[in-house]
């Protein structure tokens, strides 16, 4: 069990995690999640004892790591595949960890063949692929057979062979009653590897929750509804028909209709009295990707912006025509991925404003409570970008 | 029992890399090589030396005259032994297994210690026979007053600047870092406050300098040095002590 109240680490005047209060459970694999410089590494290593905590604190079985009887026996991590000496054999960089933690050697020769890493054991890592450092740091994380395991982005580099294994040892690394917190930018294997899922903005926590809870809370279910390319009066008539029927439609991109608010059958009732043909009816059950994208649309830092190739344009020879710019999803387009929130109104996702008591009884905010909370003013306001195909504006 | 697993984990460590070997192989290689070829010097221009100078001819002194040049190969040594772990992130995996720092710090300082003494003692040692040998007429023996001390110093002299080099490495973390300040201050900085007259006072009080004064045998003309061979060992101990102070204080609080 690891636990975290009120955790706190600024470096200098910068703010990478603040106030974070967490559980991660025995016997479940509880997913990390969160953008690029949301503070997930930093957050990693404070669970680590590497970096202080400036104010909270965070233990693993009631302990503050550093104060954890045999540590290395009860926690393994990675943190980083490419944190090894390239010069080293894999098998003496395993070698010096496990007697630096009162392994025997045996262990050593045990995880290799448990990474599939046997072959290479007297090879270099430096002439690794960032794959093989991936097994090699899953290894390192094995050595002690630990009750509480990390991993900071394991299958980074992985072949699918080795991302099913990653995935399978996870899943039975939980069911033999262990605490794995794994954290990963790939959703799609997020979705089916973690039980539970912590997500993090800004270095706050944005949800703590199950998978299926945190997908179906993050985004609407919904219906795709297309009627006849060719009579756009029917899909006129189709959209107030649904709207007076209670319905919430949003046009799509390809020129069909989400409709939410009304199940599948009373939408095809709808259209048939409204004498509208439909080419598609079809339930559309978002996706993790597509909650985690909703929910943290408003927290990420580094964000793309489409590229005008302005600096490369030359000037076109007469009658040539302008490359036409085709939109690439996601960049430039903040929100493109995230159906309108199910509450009227709201806030796009639940980034914490002021400072409500954590669920874990936290202490408010670390400081007294004089002081403001750093991102009050940062939580996002529903984009206002004159792009009329997004879905937010067509509220 | 910590300090035993990081013991054998270092050793595991210090052995398993190629810079070890380059490292250590080149001080003792250069140390002798460049010892040989200024005894060898020394001897072809003995007739043309002064009466003073061939008076307060040192032979053990010239013999580790390779050991200016030698000490960086070490300086080398002892920063690559702390900075390999912080270049390469291994620190984190390190510290993470072992969270009571001061032992990982001192264990790996220790291992690295051992290894730099014995490399150390050998080449003082093969210096100076092999100076010795080249001096022929005008060598000394091992059995002289002094010469012993003075060989054995050598060897703690090379093992010191190692030791330096790792606390300075510790605080500064980067190979780049580190060597750019260790490398002029042992190679320029020591040598500029001895040209000038009114620095040399300052200068004898760097450890490169006080450290030297283990290897003398015959005190150098109008030697007015205020320390004896010991008391300049000592004044370059207090200097590692204070670095090893530093680094521990560092490792302890910092971010790893």
């Amino acid at each position: 069990m690891i636990e975290a109240v009120g955790l706190t680490k600024r470096y200098g005047a910068k703010t990478a995690v603040y106030n974070l209060s967490f559980q991660v459970r025995p016997g479940a694999v509880t997913g990390f999640l969160g953008p690029n410089g949301s503070g997930k590494s930093t957050t990693m290593r404070m669970i680590l004892g590497l970096d202080n905590p400036t104010a909270g604190q965070v233990t693993i079985g009631g302990h503050p790591y550093r104060r954890l009887p045999n540590a290395p026996r009860q926690v393994g991590a990675l943190l980083d595949a490419k944190a090894v000496h390239g010069g080293r054999h894999a098998r003496n960089h395993l070698l010096s960890l496990a007697q630096l933690s009162g392994i025997p050697a045996r262990r050593v020769d045990e995880v290799l063949g448990v990474v599939g890493l046997q072959e290479v054991a007297k090879k270099r890592s430096k002439g690794f692929s960032l794959g093989m450092g991936q097994r090699l740091g899953i290894a390192a994380a094995l050595l002690g057979d630990p009750q509480v395991l990390l991993f900071d982005e394991p299958i980074n580099g992985l072949d699918p062979e080795g991302i099913l294994w990653v995935r399978n040892l996870m899943k039975a690394l939980a069911a033999e009653g262990r605490t794995v917190f794994v954290s990963s930018h790939l959703m799609s294997e997020m979705a089916v590897t973690a039980d539970h899922l912590i997500v993090i903005g800004r270095g706050q926590l944005l949800a703590d929750m199950n998978i299926r809870d945190f997908i179906s809370a993050n985004s609407a279910d919904f219906a795709r509804v297309r009627t006849p390319d060719s009579e756009p009066q029917q899909r006129e008539k189709l959209t107030s028909a649904l709207t007076e029927a209670g319905g919430q439609v949003l046009p799509e991109q390809d020129g069909a209709l989400r409709v939410m608010g009304l199940p599948l059958p009373r939408i095809s009732d709808l259209a048939h009295d409204a004498d509208v043909r439909l080419w598609e009816l079809s339930p559309h059950q978002a996706s993790l990707e597509e909650a985690y994208m909703r929910m943290t649309q408003g927290a990420v830092d580094y964000r793309s912006t489409s590229d005008q190739r302005a600096g490369l344009q030359q000037e076109l020879p007469p009658g040539a025509m302008p490359p036409v710019q085709v939109p690439v999803p996601g960049q430039g387009q903040p929100g493109w991925y995230a159906p309108p929130p199910p509450q009227q109104g709201g806030q796009p996702f639940a980034m914490p404003q002021g400072q409500p008591a954590g669920p874990y009884g936290a202490p408010a905010a670390p400081g007294g409570p004089g002081e403001p909370n750093p991102y009050a003013q940062a939580a996002p306001a529903p984009h206002a970008a004159p792009d009329m195909t997004k879905p937010e504006d067509a509220r | 029992m910590a300090t035993t697993q990081v013991v054998r984990s270092e050793w595991t460590k210090i052995r398993s890399v190629a810079s070890t070997v380059w490292t250590l192989s080149l001080a003792a290689v250069v140390t002798v090589a460049l010892g040989m070829l200024i005894s060898l010097l020394s001897r072809n221009e003995w007739d043309s030396m002064s009466t003073r100078d061939q008076l307060f001819f040192d032979p053990t002194y010239t013999s580790f005259a390779g050991m200016s040049l030698g000490q960086l190969a070490m300086i080398v040594f002892g920063v690559l032994v702390v900075s390999n772990e912080y270049s390469t992130g291994m620190i984190r995996t390190s510290l993470a297994a072992v969270p009571q720092r001061g032992t990982f710090l001192f264990g790996k300082i220790a291992v690295a210690t051992g290894l730099a003494f014995a490399v150390g003692l050998a080449t003082s040692f093969l210096a100076f026979f092999v100076g010795q040998t080249t001096l022929g007429e005008h060598s000394a023996s091992i059995g002289d007053e002094g010469v012993l001390r003075a060989v054995i110093g050598g060897g703690l002299y090379m093992t010191l600047i190692a030791v330096f080099s790792m606390a300075v490495a510790t605080m500064l973390r980067g190979p780049m870092l580190s060597l750019g300040i260790l490398m002029p201050f042992f190679f320029l900085i020591s040598g500029i406050l001895a040209a000038v007259s009114a620095t040399e006072k300052i200068g004898r009080f760097l450890p490169d300098q006080a450290g030297n004064k283990i290897m003398q045998v015959v005190p150098p003309v109008d030697d007015d040095t205020p320390y004896g061979p010991w008391g300049g060992l000592g004044i370059m101990v207090l200097w590692v002590v204070a670095a090893l102070l530093g680094a521990y204080a560092v490792i302890k609080k910092r971010d790893a």
